[in-house]
């Protein structure tokens, strides 16, 4: 597995997670995702992480550098599908996931994006 | 060594019957004994270690945990687990293998002929026997312990009940102290409730929490944390005036919604996930079916 | 059969990942629940990846314990790197901590039920972890 697939859903980008993430798998997702948020002028990113019965420092490092690096291009980012013992697991081990949205589900997460960019062009309209 | 091991498994085998008979003799002497076991599953219990001790005399008569002595351990453990839930006592139970000490050392002393072997045998069957004396008590402690982990997991799983309040909306009224395996077992809980009810908002209310120190308030801030990750948010409700003032005092900051009535915090729920409580119109003042007019 | 050892050597991306496909299996083996399961395999991640990054490569030794009374998980992560010099403050040490070694290994300690760690610098760090069912 080379790259992991971006899916373009509305105006948002969905990615699934499914294997084991490694360090070259996680750059190359990063540099993927960069390009196509500039390309499709996408305002969110989903990421489903149904799928991941771990979720490690690394793997924590990657979802925030994936984060931080959507806001400077004006986009949310949503993670979800967390499984109840990764959830509990991730608070016991400390590990922080500022600048992440979380939601249940897919369906759940492209309902709080739409939310989110609403609420934006909200407030950048009251700037007028 | 080995010689007098033969000897002994050797002696045990052919005077069977009698030795058989002054144990059950011995055993009986206990009324829990005759009160709660019948005579036959108690020849059966006592006829079958008889043979698995003297099996494992034959092999060695050191090791007990090896494995010549595995039929005889699986033996006691299954007794001691039988008797434990037959109300016996640790010591009423361990009386099985002691007792058999009694009637072994009469028919080693009846008889011998060599004082100093008698003395080598007699010290083998009681180190043997106190051995397994003890190993069933340990059997007996054990299952004791699981009997007592399962009623505390049963006891969990009751007092941490999750109710859908509303479509979205979960409410988890805590009852009892909050400690570290009460809030994995409640985290679970709220966790798989969220997955199960596809819930947006948790209110968590601990009216029934006796009190609320740092510990407690750092345990109910994990159990938030983990309903955020899972895209759920958490209000807190249930608050009493002296926890209010505890929590102040203590500097905690707690980043939640909090809510002094589990009322107030539904109303809150409701708002946040778009709903409302209002009040039906009145049915229209002519033609209406039931008017009091 | 009481114990059961795995041994391997930790030197690249793909061992983390084998390392924890061996824990896991072993957590099941011994009836850990799945939260515990996942706990202990990410903290062995977590401490396989510091031996990886920090210690410049290393071995790991897994047992998977399951006997009357007691069974779980128990895992020795052994390096010849740097080592840590002040180990109490590695342990307060967390993630979003600026400075520091950033080893987190005080969160991963709170995911086990024994942890140790024996280090010095210059002579490498021994990590023993491990995680029993209740």
């Amino acid at each position: 597995m080379d790259r992991i697939p971006i899916l373009k859903f509305g105006y948002s980008l969905l990615v699934t997670i499914q294997v084991d993430m490694h360090d070259q798998l996680a750059m190359t997702l990063q540099d993927d995702l960069t390009a196509r948020l500039v390309k499709e002028r996408a305002r969110g990113v989903l990421i489903d992480i149904s799928a991941l019965e771990i979720v490690d420092s690394f793997m924590g490092r990657v979802l925030n550098n994936i984060a931080a690096m959507a806001r400077i291009l004006d986009a949310v980012t949503v993670v979800v599908g967390m499984r109840p013992a990764v959830a509990i697991t991730l608070v016991e081990l400390g590990l922080d996931l500022p600048g992440v949205k979380t939601a249940l589900n897919v369906e759940r997460g492209m309902d709080l994006i739409a939310a989110t960019v609403e609420e934006e062009s909200a407030s950048d309209a009251n700037l007028d | 060594m080995a010689d007098r091991s033969k000897n002994l498994d050797d002696m045990i085998r052919t005077h069977r019957a009698e030795i058989l008979e002054e144990w059950l003799r011995q055993q009986s002497s206990l009324t829990k004994v005759t009160d709660l076991v019948s005579p036959k599953d108690l020849r059966d219990e006592s006829s079958r270690f008889l043979e698995a001790f003297a099996a494992g005399l034959a092999i060695n008569q050191n090791d007990l945990g090896g494995a010549a002595w595995n039929e005889a351990r699986n033996q006691l453990s299954e007794l001691s687990r039988a008797r434990a839930r037959l109300g016996f006592s640790p010591s009423e139970t361990a009386t099985f293998v002691f007792s058999l000490k009694q009637a072994l050392f009469e028919r080693l002393i009846s008889g011998s002929k060599d004082g100093g072997k008698l003395a080598a045998d007699l010290w083998v069957v009681n180190l043997l026997l106190d051995k397994l004396g003890l190993y069933s008590v340990e059997m007996f402690i054990e299952s004791r312990e699981e009997t007592i982990r399962r009623q505390q997991q049963d006891l969990l799983e009751l007092s941490t009940p999750v109710v859908k309040l509303w479509d979205r909306v979960l409410a988890l009224p805590i009852i009892g102290t909050l400690d570290s395996a009460r809030t994995q077992s409640v985290m679970e809980a709220l966790l798989q409730a969220i997955v199960d009810e596809g819930a947006e908002i948790a209110i968590i209310d601990i009216t029934g929490v006796p009190t609320v120190d740092t510990l407690v308030a750092q345990h109910l801030l994990k159990t938030v944390a983990a309903a955020r990750l899972m895209g759920a948010d958490c209000i807190i409700s249930g608050i009493r005036p002296q926890i209010a003032q505890t929590i102040v005092h203590l500097g905690v900051s707690l980043d939640v919604a909090t809510k002094a009535t589990m009322a107030d915090a539904f109303s809150l729920a409701l708002k946040r996930v778009g709903l409302g409580i209002g009040t039906r119109k009145a049915p229209a003042a002519n033609g209406g079916a039931g008017a009091d007019g | 059969m009481p114990t059961s050892t795995e041994r391997m050597e930790i030197r690249s991306a793909e061992d983390i990942v084998r390392v924890r496909q061996i824990v896991r299996t072993k957590a099941q083996a011994a009836g850990l629940s799945i939260v515990d399961q996942t706990k202990i395999v990410t903290a062995a991640s977590e401490i396989a990846r510091n031996t990886l990054e920090y210690g410049g490569g290393g071995e790991v030794e897994i047992e998977g314990i399951t006997e009357t009374g007691r069974s779980g998980v128990r895992m020795t992560f052994r390096d010849q790197g740097p080592g840590i010099e002040d180990i109490e403050l590695a342990l307060r040490d967390n993630y979003s901590s600026g400075g520091g070694l950033g080893l987190g290994l005080g969160g991963a300690k709170r995911l086990c039920n024994e942890f140790r760690i024996d280090s010095k610098p210059g002579t490498g760090t021994t990590v023993m972890l491990a995680r029993w069912k209740p």
